[in-house]
């Protein structure tokens, strides 16, 4: 009896044509249909090096995704996290749950390297803060949050550009999403004005995601006067500051200089929402190591906002992962540590500084490029936007087997000093 | 203009401080019924204490167990110089999903040489399911109940309600017979509307360890298959429950075998011992090849707007001695070390209550299987349980087994005797 079901079944599957029932069992007409589920595009980001890895050319480039490479296009695992491992295993941990909102030694030293240790909410108790699934995840437990709880219209303000990930994050956190100006196509900088008169003209008591530095995908950051007039705009308008911090350390070598927006928003009064990522700056990636952190009113509200995000996290995960909290936690509380991950940290920054600066050497010396570059070097952080356009990025691909995202955006950290030559000529050549 | 640039400052900063917060009326939520036992148990000084509350297993002296295969395998992975921390894909380590298909579905299942099986890396059970349940929110045909049994576990009503769905009860446990309401169940889905999504325990049912027998799987199957319900397996216990990986995989199997089209969700958490590394996984089966690929793109888009992939650790080890033979091997031992000591301590409560001759019948407790038994203590026994003798407990009567040890299993008997006797 058996048999002959699946003699059926395999009938079905070999004839196609007959597969407009969809039932593989003719005996019986299950009616789950599943017809209308469309084939879902490859993620923008992440297919690029699943494009990437079937290429066999020997000279191609992966400037997808934003992962730091050493100058041997490896990844790089920091000496502070391999010892903080072989501790973690020497220590003999065990594996039990970790409560709801993480692992406290971790949020702890992930509030204490955002805010700063002389933060005034930081001392009087009142960040909300709870581990989360790498930056992404504190985004979706921070936009479930403010969707449930924000008493406003819910809308949010992403800088134009931002990280492709955003809009499906907020989106499927039911927002709606908005736009404000910010980078200038013709300067390859920032559109401070445009930016300015976006903050003004919103409703009141919007929320703004801002990127705190680094900006993903431009690599244009405000300079901190700028930053200086957003916050008092922003606090005119009643706005919600929700900072988006990926790259704390990794922007410009320094973690402090790094936190000056997130921490002078702080100071001038604004209850800022953060979310925060190890992903890059402790070479955390798919340990998933983030933090999600309100400010809040009083001590009070603390405890009723730390109440809620756990009932956002408990039915989609119940607890985050430990490991990367573990590490993490013991890199940061440990003062050795601690200092040789500050030095490693400014070690990827200035190589990825050195790149950018041979790139433009060579487009500007070498090939004699006509074009100006200054961009390259005048933008921050993991990324540049070369200003290609996108049939010049297809041409990039398809002749020279460099791997970019459609809108023109490299990531530095995948150019080593063996191929900035080769970058540099190929962008001429589809430049020129 | 330094003092005007003051004074602005300070009237910023008293503006701020004089608007009210924007947060002010998010109400406070009542903690977690399950951690916060745990939280109370550790604060309780008591020296005879004793944590019936959490799910997770304990050795015979009470303490966390990490799998000795676990260790090995950890070692390995980190003394490895190759070892990155670099992301995995969205849905996951490839390795951990096909040896986590492979072993709910077994290794030579047609479903998945015909390549109608997909699955995505999840952050253990809890991701699993709510990775599914968002799944179906979007894809099965909108207004669909989700039916749950009567009881479940604490978190299946949130996670499914979370997404949208409404979520009602089939009847599942007898409190009468402490076993299962056959009759009830096959009744409650009966009257489901046609094309319900059904929660099923795959084994070692969450409270109550009430499992249905083969014959009653199949009378379920046959409901099922009439009223085109879709089963929605969670499968927290494989290998836990009575110690041999197939027979906890029968019911998903047979499931697969009848032709449904199913998913099951898998927690790594018991099994393995990995509780906070998240592993788990969450896998379809399809009709068709061409609908398993469109499922897992859209597995992948859901999970990329929530997570963007998942933690690597927890699955690594799972992949690396699920994928060896010898560590595989090892594993298997480990699990039945576990398996059969919840099995003793079962036998040795039961024992305990003959002996005091505690008033009503008690071989539900070696009746039912896994981590947890319903007890059948009422409410206001657990309370007396707690404060007179610190054992902590849900409400609900349910105990954890793994809580037990040779060292507590007399107190606790001692302790249900009493309250049985002098508190009915």
């Amino acid at each position: 009896m058996l048999s002959s079901r699946f003699s059926c079944c395999a009938r079905l599957i070999r004839d196609k044509k007959n597969l407009t029932v969809f039932s593989t069992l003719p005996f019986r007409a299950f009616m789950t249909s599943w017809a209308h589920i469309p084939l879902g595009p490859p993620d923008a980001i992440l297919g690029i090096t699943d494009a990437f890895k079937k290429d066999i050319h020997p000279k191609k480039m992966n400037l997808g995704v934003g992962a730091y490479r050493d100058d041997d296009g490896k990844p790089y695992v920091l000496n502070a996290v391999r010892k903080a491992e072989q501790r973690i295993i020497q220590d003999k941990l065990d594996k039990e749950y970790l409560s709801i909102t993480g692992l406290p030694s971790f949020t702890k030293e992930a509030a204490l390297l955002a805010y700063g240790k002389d933060s005034e909410p930081l001392q009087e108790g009142l960040l909300a803060i709870t581990q989360s699934i790498s930056g992404t995840g504190a985004l979706r437990v921070g936009g479930v949050f403010l969707n449930r709880f924000y008493p406003y219209h819910k809308k949010i303000y992403f800088p134009t550009p931002t990280w492709g990930n955003h809009g499906a994050i907020f989106r499927d956190s039911g927002f709606e999403i908005a736009q404000y100006r910010y980078f200038d196509k013709s300067t390859n900088g920032l559109d401070f004005e445009g930016f300015m008169e976006d903050i003004r003209s919103a409703p009141k008591n919007s929320i703004f995601l801002l990127h705190a530095c680094a900006h993903n995908p431009t690599g244009v950051d405000p300079t901190p006067q700028q930053w200086d007039q957003i916050s008092e705009v922003i606090k005119e308008r009643g706005h919600l500051p929700f900072f988006d911090m990926a790259y704390q350390g990794f922007a410009s070598g320094d973690i402090n200089r790094d936190a000056y927006a997130v921490r002078k928003f702080v100071s001038d009064g604004h209850r800022i929402a953060l979310s925060q990522s190890f992903a890059k700056n402790m070479g955390m990636y798919g340990e998933r190591v983030g933090a999600f952190s309100l400010i809040t009113e009083s001590v009070k509200e603390k405890a009723a906002v730390d109440s809620q995000l756990k009932l956002v996290i408990r039915p989609m995960y119940s607890n985050p992962p430990m490991n990367g909290a573990r590490i993490v936690s013991y890199v940061l509380s440990d003062s050795e540590l601690h200092k040789e991950w500050l030095g490693e940290v400014k070690i990827m920054a200035d190589r990825i500084k050195l790149m950018r600066k041979k790139l433009k050497h060579h487009l500007v010396e070498d090939f004699e490029s006509k074009l100006p570059w200054n961009h390259i070097t005048d933008q921050i952080g993991m990324f540049c936007f070369t200003g290609l356009k996108p049939e010049q990025v297809e041409r990039l691909t398809h002749d020279y087997h460099v791997y970019l995202t459609k809108d023109g955006r490299i990531s530095i950290s995948g150019i080593s000093s063996k191929n900035v030559k080769y970058l540099a000529e190929a962008i001429h050549q589809v430049t020129k | 203009m330094f003092s005007k640039r003051l004074n602005q400052i300070e009237n910023h900063i008293s503006q701020m401080a004089a608007k009210p917060s924007t947060f002010q009326e998010v109400p406070r939520a009542p903690p977690d019924v399950i951690f916060n036992l745990t939280a109370t148990y550790k604060a309780d000084t008591f020296e005879k204490k004793v944590n019936l509350g959490v799910g997770a297993y304990r050795d015979d002296n009470g303490k966390p167990w990490v799998l000795p295969v676990v260790k090995k395998a950890e070692r390995e992975i980190i003394n490895d110089p190759e070892l990155d921390h670099e992301y995995l894909p969205i849905t996951g380590l490839v390795s951990f999903k096909e040896a986590s298909i492979k072993l709910i579905l077994g290794a030579d299942n047609p479903a998945i040489k015909e390549k109608r099986v997909v699955a995505a890396q999840t952050i253990s059970g809890t991701g699993a399911n709510h990775l599914g349940a968002l799944f179906l929110s979007r894809f099965y045909r909108k207004g669909s109940i989700v039916y749950v049994s009567n009881p479940t576990w604490a978190n299946h009503k949130p996670i499914f309600n979370n997404v949208g769905f409404e979520t009602r009860d089939y009847a599942y446990y007898d409190p009468k017979t402490i076993g299962l309401d056959i009759g009830g169940m096959l009744d409650s889905l009966e009257n489901a509307p046609e094309g319900s999504i059904i929660l099923l325990h795959a084994c070692a049912h969450n409270p109550t360890g009430v499992d249905p027998t083969q014959e009653q799987w199949k009378a379920i199957a046959d409901v099922m298959e009439k009223k085109n319900h879709f089963p929605f397996f969670d499968c927290a216990y494989q290998g836990f429950a009575s110690g041999d990986l197939d027979r906890d995989a029968w019911a998903v199997r047979y499931f697969v075998e009848r032709g449904f089209e199913l998913l099951v969700c898998q927690s790594y958490a018991k099994n393995f011992g990995l509780y906070g590394q998240r592993a788990g996984c969450l896998t379809f089966v399809l009709r068709d090849s061409e609908t398993a690929l469109k499922v897992d793109s859209q597995l992948a888009k859901l999970q990329r707007a929530e997570i963007s992939n998942p933690p690597a650790h927890g699955a690594r080890i799972v992949s690396l001695v699920l994928n060896d033979s010898a560590l595989f091997d090892e594993w298997v031992e480990n699990l039945k070390t576990m398996s059969f000591r919840i099995q003793e301590m079962r036998r040795r409560l039961y024992v305990n209550l003959v002996e005091l001759e505690t008033p009503g019948t008690w071989n539900h407790i070696t009746d039912q299987i896994g981590m947890f038994s319903f007890t059948g203590l009422k409410p206001h026994q657990v309370k007396v349980i707690k404060e007179k003798y610190h054992v902590y407990l849900t409400d609900n009567g349910r105990i954890s087994m793994a809580g037990l040890s040779s060292k507590n299993v007399e107190y606790f008997a001692k302790a249900v005797d009493d309250v049985v006797r002098n508190h009915p």
